[in-house]
């Protein structure tokens, strides 16, 4: 079915949905790579129009990749929940925007509603708001996990600490480790990305961290984000894997290019959920996604990147992770190509997540190609803490040295702790305050080189 | 100075950075911990430091390669022949960092002139195509390095075709050079994307009859050339290694398993020099 507007006496045609979708979408250089991106503003003005008139049940009408072909499209459109729709089913995407921003939108609706919405739903209306309109939403939206602490209260900023190292060599990996603890970093996870993905070296890391978090009785968790596989078979063969991790997509192409299928995500989660390591509560799983990932698999199939990656948010939302991330900036300047993109990518994935019911972060992240800096990242992460994120992402320095990209500074945490008055995770800021790391506020105390803590490489 | 003038702050009794007391395990890894800190900030020196970093990565880059330079170096060693240039179908580096696909393609005019070459009948065993990729500092220091031990190590039967340098080029360029040159085995020498610590890595991409449409599958990898990582001479000897294994089993990529030093890298958002090509969010981050 084709969708047109008129504007100055002039018709402008889209063949389908996610024509439609495409054009509407914001400028951005990886739907240009694409093909799919509006050849003009005056184009991408009239499909906004076209878009905001479109009634949201067409999304249940129209799937943007046909179910027959993709097995996302099918888990999304069988888990629609038709009651909780029943609150905005009426709506067109232009009234749902009006709507999200008054007052009827409060928390508890906008909780209620979500089993209703598909990712769909949320990319069109994504596209039709502007940065402040992302975060005001996103900020009422509230998503709260367990595994070892809890995620997402109000009022709360969780870091992952990301120690990486361009060897494995778990020595220099527990140096990063105590970096980010003594700098108050790690409740939302201690989360390795090994260069390695051999049996050996998922061991070596996994016990490492298992005895740090042990021995010191730190409120955290820990993964190693290996492919899901080898976390399976670290499981079987009684290692201690606490998250189960995987790079997902918004297509049934994109993950088959990861290497897996939405089974053997629900085989991870059994496997994950039969060792018990949660004390006080059961969200297992860990997801990363990225726009851009779909295109760069050639798995799209025309649709435009940002709703590509609600569609993993679709996907992420079915396994009740603990902690989703997009990693906005790491995939390149031919996705994403500047600041501007980057910050406005992290707005509409944060947004888009929550909207969806997932706990999501951001690796608030740039490569060395796309023309972006630390101020862009110092924007986009308070942008971010201003919508209320779920966590971040925070490696020594900001220079992880082993992906060859920048993120976020453990200070930067500190940064936003001191500006928005956040604290951490409950149970791992008193764990923080017990240490003698921080103080009842939260804020950081000197320490001698005889903290206790300094002999964890003992 | 009157009574409402106020008194002059007296100097700081406590220093200004607050130094981290482990810094002393900064020998166990590379990365920037017990940086100290200004506040909750990152004190002046480090934020000048990571500036610095990070303005010789933008530089690695955007620089451009000296090609009369490199190619007399390459003239030197392959005893006065003087390597052939050509260009991919990006016409400058912005328009080759926005689209991949077109630094994947030879020029029109480039097409002609590896098309007008003298070559035998037979082609060649293997083409070597240094290809600035995303990092013309990694290769102005060491495609000449790494292709002087690559040389050094030629079994007398593989004949050698002539050394092409390519710009604005990715790897899936050399599959376009290699079916015209009409070489069995295609090694691409290429500038990988810098990172804050590394902005001169090297990475040699192997191919087996090279064609256009080629996927990353059908490649082997050698990443992480520079002094801190591979040397050329490990390089060279890896390279012949897989080349004998390539001839063997009539192809490269995920059926020709690299056994000859490093172990394998499967993980999900890999380094951005990685040895086997996959997926994973970071699937798509290299120079490709």
């Amino acid at each position: 079915m084709g969708y047109q507007h008129t504007l100055d006496s002039r018709v402008w045609h889209f063949d389908d949905l996610k024509t439609l979708l495409a054009k509407a979408s914001p400028y951005r250089s990886g739907d240009v790579l694409a093909g799919v991106a509006a050849e003009s503003p005056v184009e991408r003005t009239a499909a906004r129009m076209a878009l905001a008139e479109l009634p949201l049940v067409r999304f249940l009408e129209e799937p943007v990749i046909p179910g027959e072909d993709d097995e996302v499209t099918r888990l999304i459109l069988e888990s629609h929940d038709a009651r909780a729709f029943a609150a905005v089913a009426h709506l067109t995407v232009g009234d749902f925007r009006d709507w999200l921003l008054g007052e009827a939108a409060d928390e508890a609706t906008l909780t209620a509603i979500r089993p209703g919405l598909t990712p769909e739903m949320a990319a069109a209306v994504c596209k039709l708001m502007r940065n402040q309109d992302l975060i005001s939403v996103a900020r009422r939206c509230r998503v709260v996990t367990r595994f070892r602490n809890t995620i997402g209260l109000p009022g709360t900023l969780a870091m992952r600490l990301q120690p990486n190292h361009p060897a494995d060599d778990p020595r220099g990996i527990l140096a990063g480790v105590l970096d980010g603890l003594m700098y108050g970093c790690g409740d939302a996870v201690i989360g390795v990305n090994p260069v390695s993905d051999d049996m050996t070296t998922l061991k070596v890391l996994l016990e490492s961290l298992a005895a740090v978090i042990q021995r010191f009785e730190i409120p955290t968790q820990a993964c190693v984000l290996a492919h899901v596989t080898s976390q399976i078979e670290a499981i079987n063969a009684g290692l201690p894997v606490d998250l189960v991790f995987q790079s997902i997509g918004g297509t049934e192409a994109t993950n088959r290019s990861f290497g897996i299928s939405l089974a053997m995500l629900r085989e991870a989660r059994e496997a994950a959920l039969s060792t018990g390591r949660g004390t006080l509560g059961s969200n297992v799983m860990y997801f990363e996604t990225g726009q851009g990932s779909s295109l760069s698999a050639n798995a799209h199939h025309g649709v435009d990147q940002q709703t590509c990656e609600a569609r993993a948010y679709g996907v992420a939302r079915a396994f009740e992770p603990l902690i989703c991330n997009t990693v906005v900036g790491f995939i390149g300047p031919e996705y994403l190509h500047d600041g501007k993109q980057i910050i406005r990518a992290g707005l509409e994935d944060h947004f888009c997540g929550k909207l969806l019911g997932l706990p999501i972060g951001c690796d608030a992240c740039y490569t060395n190609h796309a023309e972006a800096d630390a101020d862009d990242m110092d924007t986009l992460m308070t942008l971010l803490a201003t919508a209320g994120v779920t966590f971040l992402i925070g490696v020594p320095g900001a220079d992880d040295v082993m992906l060859g990209y920048q993120s976020l500074s453990f200070h930067d945490a500190l940064y936003l702790r001191e500006v928005f008055g956040l604290r951490r995770a409950p149970e791992f800021e008193a764990w923080l305050e017990r240490m003698d790391l921080v103080d009842s506020r939260g804020r950081l105390l000197p320490v001698t080189s005889r903290h206790p803590l300094l002999a964890m490489q003992a | 100075m009157n009574e409402f003038t106020p008194p002059a702050p007296s100097p700081p009794s406590q220093p200004t950075v607050i130094r981290d007391p482990w810094i002393g395990l900064r020998s166990l890894t590379p990365s920037r911990i017990a940086l100290g800190r200004a506040g909750h900030a990152l004190p002046t020196r480090e934020v000048l430091a990571a500036d610095e970093a990070h303005a010789r990565a933008r530089s690695a880059v955007h620089a451009p390669l000296d090609l009369d330079d490199l190619s007399g170096r390459l003239a030197a060693i392959t005893k006065g022949t003087p390597p052939v240039r050509v260009c991919s179908a990006a016409p400058d580096r912005q328009r080759y960092l926005l689209r991949p696909d077109l630094g994947r393609r030879l020029s029109a005019e480039s097409r002609s002139g590896l098309a007008a070459l003298p070559l035998g009948p037979e082609g060649c065993d293997l083409a070597i195509v240094v290809a600035d990729g995303l990092s013309t500092t990694a290769v102005a220091r060491h495609a000449a390095p790494v292709i002087e031990a690559i040389l050094a190590g030629l079994p007398p039967a593989c004949r050698l075709g002539p050394v092409v340098i390519a710009s604005q080029a990715r790897v899936a360029l050399g599959d376009e050079v290699g079916q015209l040159l009409k070489a069995r085995l295609v090694a691409v020498l290429i500038g990988e994307r810098p990172g804050l610590s590394c902005q001169e890595s090297l990475g040699i991409y192997l191919t087996w009859e090279p064609r256009p449409g080629r996927t990353d599958a059908e490649r082997n990898c050698l990443s992480n050339i520079h002094p801190g990582g591979l040397s050329p001479a490990d390089a060279a000897t890896r390279l012949w290694w897989l080349a004998g294994e390539a001839r063997r089993l009539c192809t490269t990529g995920v059926a020709l398993k690299d056994r000859s030093g490093e172990p394998g890298r499967l993980g999900e958002r890999r380094a951005s020099t990685p040895c086997t090509i996959a997926g994973g969010v970071g699937g798509a981050t290299n120079e490709r």
